[in-house]
């Protein structure tokens, strides 16, 4: 009789251990968690090849955060950061506007984009670096000419991206709205640019992400303050850890970005193509 | 009401040589019902694409109440195509609303109730079954109030007990609104219950080959003795008519 309430008691104490087991696993496996172990493994695996090498051209994490918090609150940091997000979110919005809008004429026109598709190739395929020297000899070394070298940089990315979006658009949606007789702004604003909206958002994430990279080199090559300038002072004093913690820094932010505004807007643009049938 | 005087000389695929519409003339009287059968391929929905506006012929006088159609055409038209063709952006209500000039909630629900989709005007189209779905697009092509509702196979691929309750629903709507309607189907029995005279198409190049008028007395029965006799007394006459030919 106490033999076999022994092994009931031996089974329900294997069923609790494999139930907490699975219980770990699966809270282990969920996608937050996930990322944060992949984050603490990269930090483990960074501290230990610091540790290994041994050298000051391989800062360990703990210097690297130190950095951080000496540019943060002693340092230049927060308004570096806060100039080059300013540079990076005006000239985001205006590639992103202008963009757009060649991008749908270049669509939508078949000779429009017949007598620019060459134009756009060229375009594409100007060096970053070029657009950026030329504007600061034409326009000198100004704000205006900073931005505008980030926007001509990014701007054929974004219209390539419309361009193939706007060709695919679903014509059958819009003959319902030639047929029910709808307003033109109503054709484009409910019918037509619905259609574009994962296009426009996967040239929004690409073009935040060139963007950033951008405004960096027009930091370091012709402005006084940002980012970017500072990473260029760093770089003489071979501040390996102050560079490093300036890019963790600017790459959090870009973090924030998308958790906070991107993955909402995302949500919110593709409401209703996400469901399957019940 | 509207009526229509149609005229089509010939009508051409686009960028090419084929033709698939060759003289094809009818009159359509006010409030009237008509199906419109042919072979697959022979032109039914370029026929309602051009009525619609969609499409235009080199040489064609189509005439509403006497008068040229175009683009700004004074009567409303209501089509619903062989897909629903709804915005999956946006709900039912929105979907309806969005054919609407004004907000017009009450007749949005007025619509839904009829249909029978009250309480799934949140939904979005791809959280609906098919069926559902042709009911929102039959739906909305009611909500305009029109004046001619073009219906293009809008049953094709339903089960059979979804396709007969919105055949029936159909009925409803066209006895309430009084429109001039003209449905394109392949099924001669779909159209006996329905219309109230059928014109028949041959093949590409299409012409309307025949028509025949259904003196049945409505409301009619699916696969009722009348209608059975009906159609079989049409067969007899004319055994190859559903291929495209009277011969």
């Amino acid at each position: 009789m106490s033999r076999t309430i022994d092994i009931k008691k031996h089974a329900n104490q294997q069923a609790l251990t494999s139930k907490l087991i699975k219980m770990l696993f699966n809270t282990l496996m969920s996608p937050l968690y996930g990322r944060l172990i992949m984050l603490i493994v990269l930090a483990g695996l960074w501290q230990g090849t610091a540790w290994l090498v041994n050298s000051s051209d391989f800062p360990s994490l703990l210097i690297v955060l130190d950095s951080f918090i000496y540019h943060f609150y002693q340092g230049d940091m927060v308004s570096n950061l806060s100039v080059t997000l300013s540079r990076v979110l005006i000239s985001f919005i205006i590639a992103l506007i202008l963009g757009v809008i060649i991008g749908i004429l270049m669509g939508t026109s078949k000779r429009l984009n017949q007598l620019t598709d060459t134009l756009l190739i060229i375009a594409l395929n100007i060096p970053a670096l070029v657009t950026i020297l030329l504007c600061y000899i034409w326009f000198g070394l100004v704000e205006s000419a900073a931005i505008t070298a980030v926007v001509i940089n990014k701007i054929p990315t974004v219209v390539v991206m419309i361009r193939e979006g706007a060709r695919v658009v679903d014509q059958d949606l819009l003959s319902v709205a030639k047929i029910y007789k709808l307003s033109l702004s109503k054709t484009f604003f409910k019918v037509f640019l619905p259609q574009l909206y994962p296009y426009i958002m996967a040239s929004a994430r690409a073009g935040l992400s060139l963007i950033w990279k951008i405004v960096l080199v027009v930091e370091l090559l012709g402005r006084s303050d940002g980012v970017g300038f500072a990473l260029n002072t760093l770089f003489q004093f071979f501040d390996i850890a102050g560079i490093l913690a300036y890019t963790f820094a600017f790459i959090s932010i870009v973090l924030v970005i998308e958790h906070l505004i991107f993955r909402p807007l995302d949500k919110l643009v593709t409401r209703g193509c996400h469901f399957d049938r019940t | 009401m509207i009526e229509l005087d149609i005229a089509i000389k010939d009508k051409f695929y686009p960028n090419s040589d084929s033709m698939v519409l060759k003289d094809v003339a009818f009159k359509v009287k006010p409030g009237e019902f008509i199906a419109i059968i042919g072979p697959s391929g022979c032109g039914k929905t370029t026929l309602l694409n051009m009525l619609s506006g969609l499409e235009d012929a080199s040489e064609q006088k189509l005439l509403c109440n006497s008068k040229s159609f175009n683009k700004d055409n004074e009567y409303q038209l209501g089509y619903v195509f062989q897909q629903p063709r709804l915005m999956p952006w946006l709900t039912v209500k929105e979907n309806l609303q969005l054919v609407l000039p004004t907000t017009q909630p009450q007749l949005i629900d007025t619509l839904l109730t009829q249909v029978g989709l009250a309480g799934k005007g949140s939904y979005f189209p791809r959280q609906l079954s098919g069926g559902m779905q042709r009911r929102v697009a039959i739906a909305r092509a009611f909500a305009v109030n029109p004046d001619l509702i073009l219906l293009d196979e809008p049953f094709n691929s339903l089960d059979a007990p979804t396709a007969s309750k919105l055949r029936l629903l159909l009925v409803e709507l066209c006895k309430t609104r009084g429109s001039t309607v003209i449905f394109v189907t392949h099924d001669l029995s779909e159209a006996v219950y329905l219309a109230d005279r059928i014109l028949f198409m041959s093949h590409s190049p299409s012409a309307i080959i025949h028509q025949e008028v259904i003196d049945l007395p409505k409301p009619r029965q699916e696969s009722g003795s009348a209608e059975l006799a009906w159609q079989a007394k049409l067969m007899a006459q004319y055994p190859q008519i559903l291929a495209g030919d009277v011969n």
